[in-house]
């Protein structure tokens, strides 16, 4: 079973970014960039499936600036068998991300697509759930347990107020939330292999995607200061306040 | 081997933005111009990709497994416990496990080896820039260093059987190692140790077999259950025809003591045999052999058999020593040959001899620069600790009111007590204080760095230029070792000095930087012999070579700074500093008498100290000024500077295309101007000091030598 597995480069988690200056956007320039921490689980989660037997082949998959392989790269050291780049320097939404992974899956034919449940730069949480309405596929969100049983996958969904366990026919689409894995570490051994693994480069026109966004930023800020408190005299004060300032109750 | 905190710090923002990581890449792309190596044979699959990865993982495990528990290690300091056979063992926290596993998993212990031998052929540069995060993260949790010193004395000196069964595990972290010098009458004066090593077998498989008789101290790692077995290179003296110990160091002979006797040498392949190997790990077996998931989960071999390979060796921990500080490690005594087991029938430990009789200190020795480097790096570390906290603490602590009013006419301070108060960072004295942190520790880790380039170069530079980096060395390595023990331990000091009462306690991290700090001016050579070693050795030998070539070093980059304007001012103090130094090394050895030059020889190491140092800054500088130029003609060309001309030729550099793409990070002007600050303060607060430490050398002052012991 081939499996392919989307990954995105995104700000790194520790970074604290900073609107521009203009307010059209966060500053990403020099910044820190490395792996969408739910893409990792993903990537760790196949991994794990191709050691458990349940996949033969991992292609990792980055849509972006030339950059993105150094993304791809990182999946490939954690086990990725080879990694696919759509190079552009557009602007991409899910949209554009979704269609350009339903081309690439109709290339390769993979048997499941796991995805993180979104990125932690635009937290969208969009991308999944398109690429299956594209392909007509079943999908299974938010998994924080796989397991492959021969043509369908058994997943146990986070859902509000529990989990819920469902059965997918494959091909599927699975996204992972954080309890699925930990992923383990690029080690130095893997660092080195994962240099010789076949990268393909591809342009979003080979795959026949016009890629223009569709929704326009108007503007990116900050949120707001958090303001000092102040306190109440007694109980009536702040039932006042809460109904007439706040208008909370 | 999996990143257990990685969920927690998704969700939350650290607190520590990777700001260190950022001098790391300048000091290594930008000033050091590293990527340059990628052109030489060995490291020739390497590009700046591979070693930004390698910082990565570094980063990220010294992130999850080592920082979160750098004050339970502290706090939880080993313990013995008694066995059912009455031996002691050593209990350690859980977190001392997974610091090691992580470790070992990540293929650090490995990283300079071939790639045949699991490693990744890692320029020792990059694994020493490595090595700093887990440094910084928690110095006593892991003593993963000393096996790699262990096992790289044994590649070098070993027959190859010894480096199949000894250095093979110990690269895979299968087993640690440690280094056995010390004994109770016998510290920094080896020619003293008194452990005898007698012939029990000349044609053992593993090497010509004896037994060891004797105690030794200070054992790091001597004893615990993090590995399955612990491979000690002891250092033992075979007595002559008369039974008699030979004085002084020629005696010397250097073993290998295995906890646990290793297979005899045919079954050891078999045991280890990579059918062994990939049942071990869960589910491994479906997986092809060049797949990805071979090392990761290394640590969860299981140990052998009972019976198999665990016939246990006549070595037993006699106790532990209760330190001041990097209580994370178990500092050991350990008893050899007390009888307490009968390895192959008799008492006496079994040790296998390394390299030929009467070599044991040049085997032991046989990489030294590196070891020296270090102990400077782990000394720079715990200096960039404290003074990151100190930093976050000086921003966030509100206390006290700026200085007001005055004049010239009326000269006084006032302050507005109707004004809410500013953070601790906004006074005067508590910028100097960090600032100073800053240039001693930044200043050390480019040095230090430097250092290990300088290694790198002995291994795979041009003949000419791999022996004058082997000289450079010589006179560096002092310096490298000693300057950041006493200087970021100062640093630490400051650290302190700026949480006030709380950095007094232990509710704050600053304390504990300090006391682990304290060790390192006292291990790997002590202070006062680092500078006998500077003055009495590295800095006459061969006629001054040494010196002479530092020298001109020096010159080289106060040549490019007089040039320019900003830097000139620093050119001439550090021009005046090298003549001073170089009088003074003249001056100290003009009656000959080594009693009189070496009696000052620290005021004299430290002055050198601070001369190297101020020389290290004004190259960063330069390397900084010139990265300005080059960005105001948007220009993108290589700009390494003065240091790295060493080996640089134009060609080289120009084979480096990614490097040319290479810019300050995104907040560029504070970066440049925090570390031409950090510069001007060296040469502002420090430089003036070398003057005075070397007047003591000049004049030969014998006030200490020459006081009787009944005076003091």
């Amino acid at each position: 079973m081939k499996v392919l597995v989307p990954v995105k480069r995104v700000v790194d988690y520790n970074v604290k970014v900073r609107v521009k200056a203009d307010n059209s956007g966060v500053d990403i320039a020099n910044v820190k960039m490395s792996m969408n921490p739910f893409c990792e689980i993903a990537v760790e989660e196949a991994v794990r499936l191709k050691e458990k037997g349940a996949a033969t082949e991992i292609i990792a998959v980055s849509a972006g600036v030339a950059q993105c392989q150094e993304t791809l790269r990182n999946a490939m050291a954690i086990g990725a068998d080879r990694g696919i780049l759509i190079e552009t320097d557009v602007e991409l939404q899910p949209l554009a991300v979704a269609k350009l992974l339903k081309a690439v899956v109709d290339r390769e034919q993979p048997q499941l697509v796991i995805l993180g449940k979104q990125a932690i730069d635009d937290d969208a949480n969009q991308t999944g759930q398109m690429l299956a309405a594209l392909l007509g596929w079943g999908q299974a969100t938010f998994a924080s347990k796989v397991e492959i049983e021969g043509n369908t996958a058994k997943v146990t969904c986070e859902v509000d107020g529990g989990l819920e366990t469902i059965s997918v026919k494959l091909p599927a689409i699975i996204t992972t939330d954080l309890r699925l894995n930990e992923p383990r570490y690029a080690t130095l051994p893997n660092i080195m292999k994962a240099k010789k693994k076949q990268l393909d480069t591809l342009k979003p026109a080979d795959l026949g995607v016009d890629v223009t966004p569709r929704l326009t930023t108007l503007k990116v800020e900050e949120p707001p200061k958090r303001k000092g408190g102040v306190k109440v005299a007694d109980v009536a004060a702040l039932i006042d306040k809460l109904k007439n300032e706040a208008k909370v109750i | 081997m999996v990143r257990r905190a990685h969920h927690e710090r998704v969700l939350m923002t650290s607190p520590n933005p990777p700001e260190m990581r950022t001098t790391v890449d300048f000091f290594l792309h930008h000033w050091l111009n590293i990527d340059s190596l990628t052109s030489r044979s060995r490291f020739e699959d390497h590009s700046r990709e591979t070693f930004s990865a390698v910082l990565d993982t570094a980063e990220q495990i010294a992130a999850d497994k080592y920082a979160p528990f750098n004050r339970e290690v502290d706090n939880e300091e080993p313990r013995t416990e008694t066995n059912q056979d009455g031996t002691l063992r050593v209990v350690l926290p859980r977190a001392t496990h997974e610091a090691w596993a992580a470790y070992a998993g990540s293929g650090m212990l490995a990283a300079a080896q071939d790639y045949d031998l699991g490693g990744m052929q890692l320029p020792y540069v990059v694994e020493a820039a490595a090595n700093m995060f887990f440094s910084r993260a928690s110095i006593s949790i892991s003593w993963a260093l000393l096996t790699t010193g262990n096992a790289n004395a044994i590649m070098a000196h070993g027959t190859p059987a010894q480096k199949e069964v000894f250095a093979k595990n110990e690269f895979a972290g299968r087993w640690a190692g440690t280094m056995c010098l010390s004994e109770p009458q016998a510290g920094s004066s080896l020619s003293d140790i008194a452990t005898r090593a007698v012939l029990d077998d000349e044609n053992d498989s593993l090497g010509p077999r004896y037994r060891l008789f004797g105690n030794k101290t200070w054992i790091s790692g001597g004893e615990h259950d993090v590995t399955e077995n612990i491979v000690h290179l002891v250092l033992a003296k075979i007595p002559d025809e008369n039974g008699k110990l030979v004085p002084g160091t020629r005696g010397i002979s250097l073993f290998i003591v295995p906890k646990f006797l290793p297979l005899p040498v045919g079954e050891v392949a078999r045991a280890f045999s990579p059918a062994r190997d990939a049942g071990a790990g869960e589910g491994k077996t479906a997986v092809d052999k060049d797949s990805n998931v071979a090392f990761p989960h290394r640590h969860s071999v299981p140990p052998l058999p009972e019976g198999e390979g665990k016939t246990r060796n006549d070595v037993v921990l006699a106790g532990l020593n209760h330190k001041l500080g990097w209580r994370g490690t178990p500092n050991t005594l350990l008893n050899f040959g007390e009888g307490k087991f009968k390895p192959l029938g008799n008492a006496g430990a079994i040790g296998y001899l390394v390299g030929k009789p009467g070599d044991g200190l040049r085997c032991m020795f046989h990489m030294m620069n590196e070891a020296r480097i270090g102990i400077g790096l782990a000394a720079t570390m715990l200096g960039m600790a404290g003074y990151e906290a100190s930093l976050q603490y000086a921003k966030d602590r509100k206390q006290g009111r700026p200085i007001t009013g005055g004049s010239t006419s009326s000269p006084r301070a006032e302050k507005n007590a109707e004004q809410p108060p500013v953070a601790l960072i906004e006074h005067a004295d508590i910028k100097r204080m960090l600032l100073a942190q800053k240039s001693y520790c930044e200043g050390a880790m480019a040095l230090l760095l430097y250092c290990a380039k300088l290694v790198d170069e002995t291994h795979t530079g041009a003949e000419a230029s791999a022996a004058e980096a082997k000289l450079l060395l010589e006179v560096l390595t002092p310096i490298a070792k000693s300057w950041p023990s006493e200087n970021c331990l100062e640093a630490n000091s400051l650290a302190i000095q700026i949480h006030g009462g709380y950095g007094y306690t232990r509710d704050f991290p600053v304390e504990q930087y300090w006391r682990d700090n304290r060790l390192n001016m006292i291990h790997e050579g002590t202070h006062g012999i680092q500078a006998m070693d500077l003055l009495g050795r590295k800095v006459v030998m061969e006629g001054g070579k040494g010196l002479t070539l530092l020298a001109t070093k020096i010159n080289d980059t106060i040549q490019k700074a007089f040039h320019i304007p900003e830097l000139a001012e620093h050119a001439q103090s550090l021009a005046r500093a090298l003549q001073h130094v170089g009088a003074a090394t003249k001056s100290a050895w003009s009656t000959g008498n080594p009693n009189e030059a070496l009696a000052n020889a620290v005021p004299y190491m430290q002055a050198f100290g601070h001369m190297v140092l101020a020389w290290v800054w004004l190259d960063v500088a330069l390397a900084l000024v010139h990265e300005a130029r080059v960005d105001t003609r948007a220009d993108q060309q290589v700009v390494g500077a003065g240091l790295t001309a060493l080996s640089e030729s134009a060609d080289e550099a120009r084979l480096i295309p990614a490097f040319a793409g290479t810019r300050l990070p995104a907040d560029g002007g504070s970066f440049r101007d925090g570390k031409l600050a950090a510069c001007r303060y060296f040469f502002a607060y420090e430089v003036p000091k070398i003057e005075a430490w070397l007047a003591v050398v000049k004049t030969r002052d014998m006030t200490c030598a020459n006081i009787s012991a009944d005076a003091l």
